[in-house]
């Protein structure tokens, strides 16, 4: 993540099919060497900013530069860029070391070199028996290898994944992050990868883009996506999250119920004016046990529900005009405290987590 | 990409929207080319001798219809949801009728139940020649069709219903009706609009067994090679046009809905013996069997008897064409000629056709245009396209005139009269194909032709296998649109049939039409030898 020019800007890139706008002035950058996530729920137009970059359909406005070449209006074949897609599309009828060299036999190179490029790649994605199959005969996560060694064969600059793990079964998938992140680290490639899985972008990406209807909400780091969501939309889209009708009182005091909080000022709550209603927002494993905080509250244990390593409580207080509260204890803390359906019990929310977003 | 498109499509506007127009125009015109407007309609709805033919060719193929359908289905079902026997012999002999021209189950016909029959006593006293021999020629001729879009609607039966339905106690007749006929339904209903089209546009049965009986397509026939009644013709033509317009019409709808069933995910259904109800549906396909058998056995014991009835010792004299009228050997020949050179030039131009419209991008309106183009030519009867040929191609002044009458003309007719269907086959195949191949390749920046080459056309290799037999075997049998187009030295195999037996040659023609299924029948064992070989070689990828 370097200081210097981006290696692929995005500039108000629009798409529409027909009437219907996919995408409306998105901007973005990314810099040499990064993992990026597109990442949103289905439908917001992920794949489609995935093709306008890879040029498989021509944005209806705005600009695409890859390392300092505007390549705007260029077909794929003259982009640089590896793909892979959710369904692998590898090449039925040829071997796994044909798939892999198709690419590379354009390229007019000798045969004995393009033997060992192959052969090289094979063992990168940890498949150095396995040439001589057809793609059939493998399973789903040897052919996603596959697939990610054809797109890397030539040595792109830019590798686009769309959706590489959603066809897998959950430990594979697991297994293949990590594998796709060390991948992509060792080679140093330029990633963008399509995701709705926000467990996925979280624990791959160096950046998340958080897309929804056709819009970017948010761009940031794992960390920032998921602390300080900028929007009500990246905040509910991302992990979970109790929304509190409130009233914003001043720069960082808001109102429940009854009670006055203090909040954070973060996420753009600095343009919601006082006294305006608005929504509170913490997330349950901010919940806190005891007065650590000014902010506290005393409620009442509705019921519990144990979920392995820790527990959620469903809490309710009259002192929030009868609001549920979503709070998650770890496993030790509800047997140190006996916690049990029909406890009271003060806990607190502490400013820092507490974020509001206008209605 | 659009150079290719803009060929096909070029040839798709000459070979049938340019003729089709001139047919049309035909019809409102008189003999000296003068604009008459519905001057020829007139006339020809206030002759009632013409006009008669419309309610025989309705009644002829709405009966059709009824009988092979229901003979289509019953067999069908047992060949699907039974544990008979000899399945895959049934299934053989079911499919023979379409590797012979539909002239041939007359002749049968003229053999078993004519004048001096071998089985007249069997019709008890009425006469195969008119309705009767027409709508058994038909049955015959349209089963396999009608056969293999039920066998289609049937495989794709869903085993859960059927456990369902056993699971609530419905017995076999009950889940019959509530599950197999409604699932069977868009087959059904799409087969009977085939069986109609094919009927009410076959020439080749009232031709030989009608007698007196006329219909539109023979009309057609008999105003323009009989009469020289060129505008007759062409309003004959744009009438019988309209009924074969409408079933197909009907059709592309229900198929679409068929598609819809099938792409839910369904599990197989496994038939249970049940002693009863296989020996109910074996006894069922034998019979059907031997009807096929009688028909296509009647033919050969025609073609090798020395002088029906009168000396019934074999011989091959039957076979020797050059003695008779008819184009001789000459003739079997030319048909092979243009079997060979449909299916080659026709695989090609409608597969490359398909690849275009399927993988093509943008340019929507001119790809909607070009499957409209595609789609028409199943609407359009033979005869009919056969007359606009006339008309188009034997105008003075046009510049394309030479082609009249030579093999070139054949097979242009021949592969635009069958496109529709190769066309289907083809965009089957390629939609079943990963739509991100071609992304994948030009990110790999392979030219587009280099992807097409090593791997749609491998991928496809079946369908286009299977096109290629299907134009083999339509351009030797066909008869309807050739028979207007063929010159002295382009004679056809199927066409001498025609003439041979006009002329009274009947057992010439039985011989000729056997020589047509000879050659069907060793191309088709042919081309499944050679599939399974080409198969095993280019796609052991799809074994596990
Ligand atoms: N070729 C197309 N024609 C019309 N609409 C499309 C087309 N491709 C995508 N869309 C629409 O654009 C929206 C975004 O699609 P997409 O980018 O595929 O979503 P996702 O975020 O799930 O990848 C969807 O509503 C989809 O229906
Ligand atoms: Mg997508």
């Amino acid at each position: 993540m370097s200081q210097s020019e981006p290696y692929l800007k995005i500039g108000n890139l629009t798409k529409r099919f027909g009437d219907f706008t996919a995408l409306s002035d998105v901007t973005l950058a990314v810099f040499e060497g990064e993992f990026v996530c597109f990442l949103g729920p289905s439908g917001c137009g992920k794949t489609t900013l995935l093709r306008a970059i890879a040029g498989l359909d021509i944005q209806t406005y705005g600009t695409v530069d890859q390392a300092g070449r505007d390549v705007s209006s260029l077909p794929p074949a003259e982009r640089d860029f590896g793909i892979v897609f959710q369904s692998y599309a590898l090449f039925p009828n040829l071997t796994i070391e044909k798939n892999i060299a198709y690419g590379l036999e354009n390229l007019k190179q000798p045969a004995s070199k393009i033997r060992d490029r192959v052969a090289e790649l094979l063992q990168l994605v940890g498949m150095p028996e396995q040439g001589k199959k057809y793609p059939a005969q493998l399973s789903g996560g040897q052919q996603q290898r596959v697939a990610l060694a054809r797109a890397i064969a030539i040595s792109p600059g830019l590798l686009l994944l769309d959706e590489p793990l959603s066809a897998l079964d959950a430990k594979v998938r697991v297994k293949l992050r990590h594998e796709i992140k060390e991948l992509q680290r060792k080679l140093g490639i330029t990633t963008i990868m399509v995701t709705h899985d926000q467990e996925e972008a979280l624990t791959m990406a160096d950046r998340i883009v958080v897309i929804n209807n056709g819009l970017i909400e948010q761009v940031g780091t794992p960390e920032q996506i998921y602390r300080e969501p900028a929007t009500r939309f990246v905040a509910d889209f991302i992990g979970s999250m109790n929304f509190l009708p409130a009233t914003k009182v001043s720069k960082n005091k808001v109102r429940i119920g009854q009670l006055e909080f203090s909040c954070s000022d973060a996420a753009g709550s600095a343009e919601i004016t006082p006294d305006q209603p608005v929504h509170a927002a913490i997330r349950p494993e901010d919940i806190l046990v005891g007065d650590a905080s000014s902010n506290y509250i005393d409620a009442t244990v509705d019921s519990i529900e144990f979920l392995g390593s820790f527990v959620r409580a469903d809490l309710s207080s009259p002192q929030l005009d009868g609001l549920i509260l979503l709070a998650d204890f770890s496993a030790n803390r509800v047997r140190s405290e006996n916690l049990s359906a029909g406890s009271h019990i003060r806990i607190s929310l502490p400013a820092e987590s507490l974020l509001i977003y206008a209605e | 990409m659009l150079v290719f498109m803009g060929v096909i499509a070029c040839y798709l506007v000459v070979a049938l929207a340019l003729p089709l127009y001139a047919i049309l125009s035909k019809s409102f015109k008189n003999n000296d080319g003068e604009f008459v407007g519905l001057a020829n309609y007139l006339e020809y709805f206030n002759t009632p001798s013409l006009t008669y033919s419309i309610q025989n060719s309705l009644t002829i193929s709405i009966i059709t219809t009824l009988i092979s359908v229901t003979i289509a289905f019953t067999l069908a079902y047992g060949l699907s949801r039974s544990c008979m026997r000899l399945k895959g012999l049934f299934k053989i002999i079911a499919l023979v009728p379409i590797l012979v021209p539909s002239l041939l189950p007359g002749i049968a016909l003229v053999y078993l139940f004519g004048r001096q029959g071998l089985i007249k006593e069997l019709l008890f006293g009425h006469d195969i020649y008119g309705p009767i021999g027409i709508v058994i020629s038909e049955v015959f001729f349209t089963l396999p069709h009608a056969l293999i879009i039920i066998m289609t609607a049937l495989s794709i039966a869903d085993a859960r219903l059927y456990e369902a339905a056993q699971s609530l106690n419905a017995g076999k007749v009950k889940t019959f009706f509530t599950v197999t006929l409604p699932g069977a339904r868009y087959g059904l209903i799409s087969a009977g609009f085939v069986v109609f089209t094919l009927t009410i546009t076959d020439f080749g049965a009232p031709k030989v067994i009608g007698g007196d009986f006329n219909v539109l397509a023979t009309d057609i026939y008999k105003q323009v090679i009989g009469q020289q009644n060129f505008e007759m013709g062409a309003v004959v033509s744009l009438i019988l046009l309209l009924p074969a317009g409408v079933a197909f019409t009907v059709d592309r709808i229900m198929q679409r809905k068929q598609v819809a069933l099938l792409s839910a995910r369904a599990v197989a259904y496994e038939p249970k013996p049940s002693t009863s109800f296989d020996w109910i549906m074996f006894s069922w396909a034998t019979i059907v069997s031997i009807f096929i058998l009688t028909i296509l056995g009647t033919c050969q014991y025609a073609a090798l008897i020395k002088f029906y009835p009168y000396d019934l010792t074999l011989s091959l004299k039957n076979y020797q064409f050059d003695l008779m009228d008819g184009g001789g050997w000459e003739s079997f020949y030319n048909s092979l000629e243009l079997a060979c050179w449909t299916a080659v030039i026709g695989t090609v131009l409608v597969f490359l056709g398909a690849y275009m419209v399927e993988k093509g991008k943008g340019f929507h309106l001119g790809r909607s245009l070009f499957q409209f183009l595609a789609m028409l030519p199943m609407a359009v009867p033979g005869l009919v396209l056969g007359l606009a040929y006339i008309f188009f191609f034997n105008s003075p002044n046009n510049p394309l005139n030479f082609l009249y009458h030579t093999m070139a003309i054949l097979v242009i007719s021949t592969v635009t009269h069958f496109y529709t269907v190769a066309h289907l086959t083809a965009v089957t195949a390629l939609k079943q194909m990963d739509p991100e191949f071609e992304s994948v390749a030009s990110s790999l920046k392979t030219p587009f032709y280099r992807t097409f080459t090593r791997i749609t056309v491998p991928v496809c290799l079946p369908a286009i296998l299977d096109i290629s037999i299907y134009l083999f075997v339509n351009a030797m049998t066909t008869v309807s649109a050739v028979v207007f187009l063929y010159g002295p030295h382009t004679s056809l195999a199927s066409v001498a049939v025609l003439n041979m037996d006009d002329a009274g040659d009947i057992a010439p023609a039985a011989a000729m039409g056997m020589m047509i299924f000879y050659t069907n029948a060793s191309v088709r064992i042919l081309h499944g030898l050679l599939s399974r070989g080409v198969l095993r070689k280019t796609q052991s990828w799809r074994s596990r």
